[in-house]
């Protein structure tokens, strides 16, 4: 696997050089006109890697004889199928519409790789279907753009053992005060409150995120870099305060190790999104009915703000001859109440549109959670994140820089703040290496 | 079948130093002799031993967590056996999703059995062409192959995927097979190959008794080749059976992946889908066997061609 890795790497590197020498600054023409169906019959492509997918597309394809959609699959999008899009949009053979994460898509927009779906009126005046943060995701905090239908969200919330809190008399953390008060006892009775994972730097995003952070922001011109940020630094320092006092464990997440410490229960909480639920019911089987959701806790005491963390959208690919299908298939797609409840029955899709959290299987209690109606909880957490937060155009290089540095600051060498301040020199290396315009 | 006898004889070589050495005394050179032997034949085989195993531990990891459902792969000690629920999971991979894993093998042995083919008949072809044909531009033309064996076929794919999106062949079966027919190295050995093992007076005596050129090749050329082709199979059959970047930037249609990539997708989306970690561990395990059944199959010509290739 190693030589496979590093392989895939090599090529990476060559096919972003390669894509670096052809694309171009053009910009995104948004002509109103554009956007217009076509006579006759329609065949779209549309590439996404979500299993089961087809099933949704198959109820679209049994009511719109004359736009059939063809579904394409490939590996999620960071492991080669965001640089297959890039490939196919150079050599002019992208599919009509892909799927792309929330926070891939401003380097899609960087490179003019998206159709801009303002153009279509019927989009537009779906906004309101839409939680106005996920919304903001797709138009880049724009007024005048939109470059996905938003998909999924992952807003966070606190999976923690309520088995283990209860026999212990220790009371469920609901600021981040308390957790390190909470983490303090249960590291004395020989656990740890959590793991914090040094290379989900998209996690750590969104605990700045909920801290009302920044890591970016584009004035549609020139990109700010600002990693380091008040807020950054802020949650930079609590966790570093945790790792260096021993009150939080280190496993590499996503490993058998990183499992079994919850499986065995020697760790008790995990800050994570929505589609946690799933991780933990399939990586900790044998807590079946222990656990229990709790929305995050708070820098300031009653405070309600929420982190997120994942999400995609479905966006529309330049070079597209039928913008308008493309785009009505993708409101489609996240919008209507069959299409969402086949995506959540086949791939526990957490919808981004607000009649979305009111499905009805979204309303049961789940038996690993000892029957609680968790998805209550998320949607409740789904409203208070911030709209404000915004992806970079290099996020790839980004999350790997930083996670370099929290993989050393987890052994000891260097510190949080330090990952953080040498990734915000990292990218606005890239930034420029790449003529993207960085504000001083 | 003379380039079989030498070969034999190169290996008997080996088997037979001892007694050689013994019988005439002080004559064999010193490291060889039978008192100084024992210590670098324990380092050897100790060497041997530990990368044995370090080579068979993750293929026994993977047989033992195959064996395992779900709770089981994660509660019980990765290197035993815990309830034995193999059959299950094989029979919930090759119902996951109408079965698409086994299209992915019959892709796989497709793609890699019939390229390696006709990549063999191309390399013998051409080898033999470059060995026993005198013409003009014979030595750039070898050199130039022999510069295409330096060229990692990880760096051509992007380079294919751009000419064959030029004629809309991408995410066909041609998009995969076409570029798996090429093998440069084939050609460098069986031009080494034909020029020792092919005798000018046979082709003559072929040629006088009316047999073409064509006929010749077929019936008496590519019979001593042998051993050299099917070196140059084998090794064509384990490049393209792993060779998953070319699919990974070409294919898009499910039901056109190769094993080795369609695993990686699953793999690539377990954090999110970790239902799909069953499939994979099940999966790559069976993926492993048309490998070493190929590998059993034709080992005897394998050693004879690989140790032919090294000698000449």
């Amino acid at each position: 696997m190693r030589h496979t890795k590093r392989a895939v790497a090599a090529a990476l590197l060559t096919t972003v050089a390669i894509a670096m020498v052809g694309c171009s600054a053009g910009g995104g023409g948004s002509d109103a006109a554009y956007c217009e169906p076509a006579d006759g019959d329609v065949n779209l492509t549309f590439t996404s890697w979500i299993p089961g997918i087809e099933d949704a597309v198959a109820i679209w394809n049994a009511d719109n004889p004359d736009i059939q959609v063809e579904v394409q699959t490939g590996p999620s999008g960071n492991a080669g199928t965001y640089q297959n899009f890039f490939n196919q949009l150079e050599a002019g053979n992208a599919p009509d519409l892909g799927q792309i994460e929330y926070d891939a898509l401003p380097n899609f927009r960087v490179q003019d790789g998206l159709e801009n779906l303002a153009a279509c009126e019927d989009i537009v005046a779906a906004e309101d279907q839409f939680l106005p943060w996920t919304w903001s995701q797709a138009s880049l905090g724009t007024d005048d753009e939109l470059y996905g239908v938003p998909q999924d969200q992952g807003p966070m919330g606190l999976f923690y053992r309520s088995d283990l809190f209860e026999q212990n008399g220790i009371p469920v953390p609901t600021t981040w005060d308390e957790y390190k008060a909470a983490a303090e006892q249960i590291r004395a009775l020989g656990g740890y409150i959590t793991n914090f994972s040094q290379t989900d730097i998209n996690q750590f995003a969104g605990f700045v995120w909920q801290a009302g952070g920044q890591w970016f922001q584009n004035d549609g011109d020139e990109w700010t870099v600002d990693l380091t940020s008040e807020e950054s630094t802020k949650v930079a320092e609590y966790w570093q305060d945790l790792i260096a006092n021993d009150l939080v464990s280190t496993y590499p997440a996503w490993t058998d190790e990183w499992n079994n410490a919850y499986n065995s229960g020697e760790v008790w909480t995990w800050n994570s999104a929505v589609w946690g639920a799933n991780s933990i019911l399939s990586g900790a089987p044998d807590t079946a009915g222990n656990w229990s959701v709790a929305l995050a806790p708070q820098w300031e005491a009653g405070g309600e703000t929420a982190g997120n963390w994942g999400g995609s959208s479905v966006a529309v690919f330049k070079g597209t001859e039928h913008l308008y299908e493309a785009a009505k298939f993708a409101l489609w797609l996240n919008t209507s109440e069959e299409a969402l409840t086949s995506l959540n029955q086949t791939a526990q899709i957490y919808p981004a549109t607000t009649a979305g959290l009111e499905l009805p299987v979204l309303k049961e209690g789940v038996d690993f959670y000892g029957g609680q109606k968790i998805y209550d909880v998320f949607a409740e957490a789904a409203t208070q994140v911030s709209p404000d937060f915004t992806w970079g155009p290099t996020m790839t290089q980004t999350y790997a820089d930083v996670s370099d540095g929290f993989k050393a600051a987890a052994s000891g060498d260097g510190t949080l703040v330090d990952a953080l301040t040498k990734g915000q020199a990292s990218t606005i290396s890239t930034l420029e290496a790449q003529s993207i315009p960085v504000a001083e | 079948m003379s380039a079989a006898i030498d070969t034999d004889a190169a290996h008997g070589s080996i088997g037979s130093e001892a007694p050689i050495g013994r019988t005439r005394g002080g004559a064999a050179p010193a490291g060889r002799g039978p008192r100084e032997r024992f210590v670098p034949r324990a380092g050897a085989m100790l060497v041997m031993g530990v990368f044995t195993l370090y080579f068979l531990i993750p293929i026994w990891w993977l047989l033992v967590a195959s064996t395992k459902d779900r709770a089981d792969f994660l509660g019980t000690d990765p290197l035993w056996f815990a309830d034995f629920a193999f059959f299950d999971n094989v029979a919930a991979l090759f119902a996951y999703r109408d079965g698409v894993y086994l299209k992915w093998m019959l892709n796989s042995v497709l793609y890699a059995g019939l390229g390696a083919l006709v990549a063999t008949l191309l390399a013998a072809m051409c080898g033999y062409a470059l060995a026993k044909y005198r013409f003009p531009g014979r030595e750039t033309i070898f050199n130039v192959v022999l510069g295409g064996v330096l060229v990692p076929a990880t760096a051509l794919a992007l380079p294919l995927f751009l000419l064959f999106s030029r004629v809309e062949l991408t995410n066909t079966f041609w998009a995969v097979f076409l570029p798996s027919v090429v093998s440069p190295f084939g050609v460098y050995l069986t031009r080494v190959f034909a020029e020792a093992s092919v005798p000018d007076e046979l082709l003559e005596a072929s040629r006088l008794d009316g047999a073409g050129e064509v006929r010749t090749f077929f019936t008496v050329s590519i019979r001593l080749m042998f051993p050299a082709l099917v070196t140059v199979y084998l090794f064509q059959f384990v490049a393209i059976w792993n060779n998953f970047f070319l699919p990974l930037i070409m294919l898009r249609s499910e039901e056109l992946f190769p094993v080795t990539f369609g695993l990686y997708a699953w793999n690539s989306s377990i954090n999110q889908f970790p239902e799909l970690r069953s499939f994979v561990l099940v999966g790559a395990l069976l993926s492993i066997i048309p490998l070493i059944v190929t590998f059993l199959l034709l080992q005897r010509y394998w050693r004879t061609g690989l140790g032919t290739g090294a000698l000449k």
